[in-house]
């Protein structure tokens, strides 16, 4: 058979994929749920300026995940969105309503307070629309054959209504670590203190749904107890990257606070898979049955292998430009 | 009632596509149109570049907005309402939309930032730079969702095994039958939309006397361009319409309105074709003139639609008005815009009320021709969502039940209704704000401002200040 198992590769890929959009597109959604609860309307300015000239550029790790998806594991992206026809259509209603904000809201005068509720509804639906996601991941598709035959309503229980809320703690807890980074004065003190307490919540999360999971789903409760001997390294790792966060937060440690929740993320990331694997769309089909043909693999493969490096150089150049924090005053780049 | 999905998703695509594609077209041509600018600029030195480069990168900024949020509707409309369709495509499909990412997607996106942003953060050479990545990104973006599009249409390079199309040709598949007709033809309609829109917005301020210098540059350059471009539309249109006729005849049959299979056909101007009987009611044509133009002979032979059994038809009447509307404003097009060149050698482009204000009126014109357009390619491919492979209804996602979809139907209607207002009061307060609200040093007047914000423009009361209110 083949030398290299081009699936592997894939599930790499598309994992890395997936984790760019959670890191980089969750703080901007993030700073869009926090949005009406900022100090002030100047305080809310600077939000959206932190944001303003990366966010489409983040975004569009969410259609690479897309189109990824299709040509890799058609599968997957043939019984997730028919499976989750109404939790997509509220991702896609939420993503519109904050993407047109960043330009809408500062054109508009009288109507300003509809973008801002546009922008904070837009993210928070979007993001709850991603938990519950994850959450339908775990819980698995009814399908026969290839195709789903559930029915419209079934991603929706209490299970991914938790996973949903899950996600919009932590997606706030990076949008307010990042916003530690870029701002100052009381935005950035009230920045701190939403980071703190949001940690703590994020925090109670990820313990329901350690012990929620495995109690739910047999085959993720085999997973772990089998394999306790290493597997406890993961909730640990989870933990420690937890105090260091909290320690950086506690010490007003500006650029850290980001850089440890984006380690926490990749904790719950790596747990996710491991509890998973090798499902693609649980609790029947693998990865390998979701894939699509080696030489559409493969052809791709070779063009993500050269432009990826190329995609992360520019993206990681407009980061640099954009550097630096954002104030009332940082005036003169328009 | 009974609620079919299937017809509800076909309304629910055409809406959503529609809606998305009026955006794109537009951002493509003025992509080119300020990466333009800015060299000219960059070369010059002349702030009237500098002050039209800032003023149409307002309006590219709000609608390049819209463009990428509903462009991202579009990337799961495939999985949630055409499973069936994606998944038999997707060993095509998908590597396509993914090489759309990685190379046109992320360029737009990135620089689009530097672009918006930028300007004073980077030297004039990187903005340039960032500004030319846009529009080259735009044109990336259009070639493979062209090809996929194209190849649906055209479909090649593929083979059917176990019920999954397989690619046996990249090349072939890629570049399918009808991709390079479509790809000009595409962008040339694309140029022809920034054209009669900056052409129009021009006019329009020259009318009330307004910005006089800025907007007679605009006017000017875009009337050389359009003179030029309407022209070669016609041309890659028939070059288009040439190939259809030989890989998509049932669709070409439904454009020319030809029931019967006839040598020396006529060209149709007028007729309500009738679909149940068969025949064109009213019908008004040349003698000979579809013959001429499809096949260069008199006597050439047109097939009719009653070579293909009814259910193998597409819907006559969409496809045969929506050619006709098309070609109608191409036709105009062309008439209007060798008028504006005409008399711009003559010297009098500037002050001919009648002239300018008939480029204002056409500022939708285009926006109808492309949606004219894209109509007569899709629904003219029906009842073949793949051409010749998949049909349409075989396309649907098994478990969409009627509600599902009228949800989502009603949903995007409200949502993109909400939008679209919201979008276009927004750019009607820019346009009334008008290149005065940038000042001669190509800055924006006033005192420091939000920096981040590409729109942001104050209108008290008919002075023009930047920040406006707020703050
Ligand atoms: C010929 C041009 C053209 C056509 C026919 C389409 N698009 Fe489009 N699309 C573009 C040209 C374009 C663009 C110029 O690249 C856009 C417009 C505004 C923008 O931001 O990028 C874009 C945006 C855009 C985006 C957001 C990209 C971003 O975040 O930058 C997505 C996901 C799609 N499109 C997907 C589609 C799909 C699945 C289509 C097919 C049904 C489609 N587009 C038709
Ligand atoms: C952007 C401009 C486009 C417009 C305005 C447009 C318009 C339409 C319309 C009106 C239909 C409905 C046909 C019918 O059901 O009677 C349709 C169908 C369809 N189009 Fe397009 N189209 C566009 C581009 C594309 C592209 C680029 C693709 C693919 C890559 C595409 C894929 C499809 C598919 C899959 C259908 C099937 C659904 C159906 O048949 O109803 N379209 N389009
Ligand atoms: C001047 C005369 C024109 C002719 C003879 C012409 C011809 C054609 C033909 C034959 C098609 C159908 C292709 C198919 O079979 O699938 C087409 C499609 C289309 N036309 Fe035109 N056209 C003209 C003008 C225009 C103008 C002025 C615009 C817009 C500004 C335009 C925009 C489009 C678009 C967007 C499509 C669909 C995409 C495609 O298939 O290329 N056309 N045209």
């Amino acid at each position: 058979m083949e030398l290299i198992d081009l699936t592997l590769i894939w599930i790499g890929i598309i994992g890395f994929g997936v984790f760019m959009y959670v890191l980089m597109d969750g703080f901007d959604l993030g700073v869009g749920i926090l949005f009406p609860f900022a100090p002030g309307d100047t305080e809310r300015d600077i939000m959206m300026n932190t944001v303003a000239p990366v966010w489409d550029g983040n975004e569009t790790w969410l259609i690479l995940g897309g189109a990824g998806l299709l040509a890799a594991f058609p599968l997957v992206y043939t019984v997730f969105l028919p499976a989750l026809y109404i939790g997509v259509f509220l991702l896609l209603a939420g993503l519109i309503f904050r993407g047109v904000a960043f330009e809408f809201r500062f054109k508009a005068k009288t109507s300003r307070y509809l973008w801002d509720w546009s922008f904070f509804g837009g993210s928070l639906v979007a993001t709850f629309a991603q938990g519950a996601v994850v959450g339908a991941y775990i819980q698995g598709f009814e399908t026969e054959g290839f195709t789903y035959v559930g029915g419209p309503l079934d991603w929706l229980t209490p299970f991914t209504v938790m996973t949903g809320l899950a996600l919009v703690a932590g997606y706030t807890l990076l949008g307010a670590t990042w916003l530690i980074l870029k701002t100052t004065g009381p935005l950035q003190s009230w920045a701190y203190a939403v980071a703190s307490r949001m940690l703590i919540a994020v925090l109670a999360f990820f313990i329901i749904i350690s012990f929620w999971t495995p109690l739910a789903e047999a085959r993720v409760m085999e997973r772990w107890l089998g394999n306790m001997e290493w597997l406890w390294v993961f909730p640990m790792a989870t933990l420690l990257a937890a105090g260091w966060l909290w320690q950086a937060i506690h010490r007003q440690r500006e650029g850290v606070p980001f850089v440890a929740t984006m380690v926490l993320f990749i904790t719950f990331y790596v747990g996710l898979l491991i509890s998973m694997w090798p499902l693609a769309v649980p609790p029947d089909h693998t990865f390998w049955d979701a894939a699509s043909a080696p030489a559409s693999q493969l052809f791709l493969l070779i063009g993500v292998l050269f432009l990826t490096p190329v995609v992360l150089g520019y993206t990681a150049w407009t980061y640099w430009v954009f550097r630096g924090k954002v104030t009332q005053e940082s005036a003169g780049y328009h | 009632m009974e609620l079919d999905p299937l017809l509800l998703s076909r309304i629910q695509f055409a809406f959503v596509v529609s809606f998305h594609a009026i955006f794109p077209v537009f951002t493509i041509g003025l992509a080119a149109f300020i990466a333009t600018l800015e060299g000219l600029y960059y070369r010059t030195d002349n702030p009237v570049y500098a002050r039209l480069s800032r003023f149409w990168t307002k309006i590219f900024a709000v609608v390049f907005g819209m463009g990428v949020v509903s462009g991202i509707v579009m990337a799961f409309q495939f999985g949630s309402n055409w499973s069936a369709f994606s998944y038999t495509s997707a060993n095509f499909l998908g590597p396509v939309l993914s090489y759309e990412v990685v190379t046109a997607f992320f360029l737009e996106a990135t620089f689009l930032g530097v672009l918006l942003f930028g300007r004073d953060r980077v030297p004039r050479g990187v903005h340039l730079f960032a500004a030319c990545m846009v529009a080259l990104g735009t044109f990336i973006s259009s070639f493979w969702i062209l090809s996929a599009n194209s190849w649906m249409q055209t479909p090649a390079g593929v083979e059917m095994q176990d019920g999954l199309l397989h690619v046996t040709s990249w090349a072939e598949a890629i570049f399918n039958p009808s991709l390079w007709p479509r790809f000009f033809h595409m962008a040339l309609a694309s140029f022809l939309t920034a054209g009669f829109v900056v052409a129009g917005i021009s006019a329009w301020y020259l009318r009330q006397g307004r910005e006089l210098e800025v907007n007679r540059k605009a006017l000017g350059m875009t009337v050389v361009l359009l003179a030029m471009i309407a022209p070669a539309q016609l041309v890659v249109g028939d070059w288009h319409g040439l190939n259809s006729f030989e890989h998509q005849p049932a669709k070409v049959a439904a454009m020319e309105g030809a029931w019967e299979t006839k040598e020396g056909a006529p060209l149709i101007l007028f007729a309500i074709p009738d679909a149940t009987a068969e025949r064109n009611r009213f019908e008004i044509g040349i003698p000979y003139g579809a013959s001429l133009i499809l096949t260069h002979q008199l006597d050439g032979e047109v097939p009719g639609l009653k070579e293909w059994a009814a259910e193998d038809r597409p819907p006559v009447g969409w496809v045969f008005w929506s050619f006709r509307v098309m070609v109608a404003i191409g036709l105009l097009m062309i008439v209007i815009a060798l008028t504006g060149l005409v008399q711009r050698l003559r010297g009098r482009l500037f002050h001919s009320q009648r002239l300018l204000r008939a480029f204002t009126w056409m500022i939708p014109a285009p926006f109808v021709a492309v949606l004219a357009g894209w109509f007569v390619t899709d629904i003219g491919r029906q009842p073949w969502v793949v051409y010749g492979i998949m049909r349409t209804s075989d396309g649907i996602t098994p478990s969409l039940t009627g509600g599902m979809a009228l949800f989502s139907l009603i949903g995007f209607v409200l949502v993109y209704a909400v939008i679209f207002t919201a979008g276009l009061y927004y750019l009607v307060r820019i346009f009334q704000a008008g290149p005065e609200a940038i000042d001669a040093a190509g800055t924006e007047g006033g005192h420091a401002k939000r920096p981040f914000s590409a729109v942001e423009t104050g209108f008290e009361g008919g002075t023009t200040t930047t920040a406006g209110s707020r703050g």
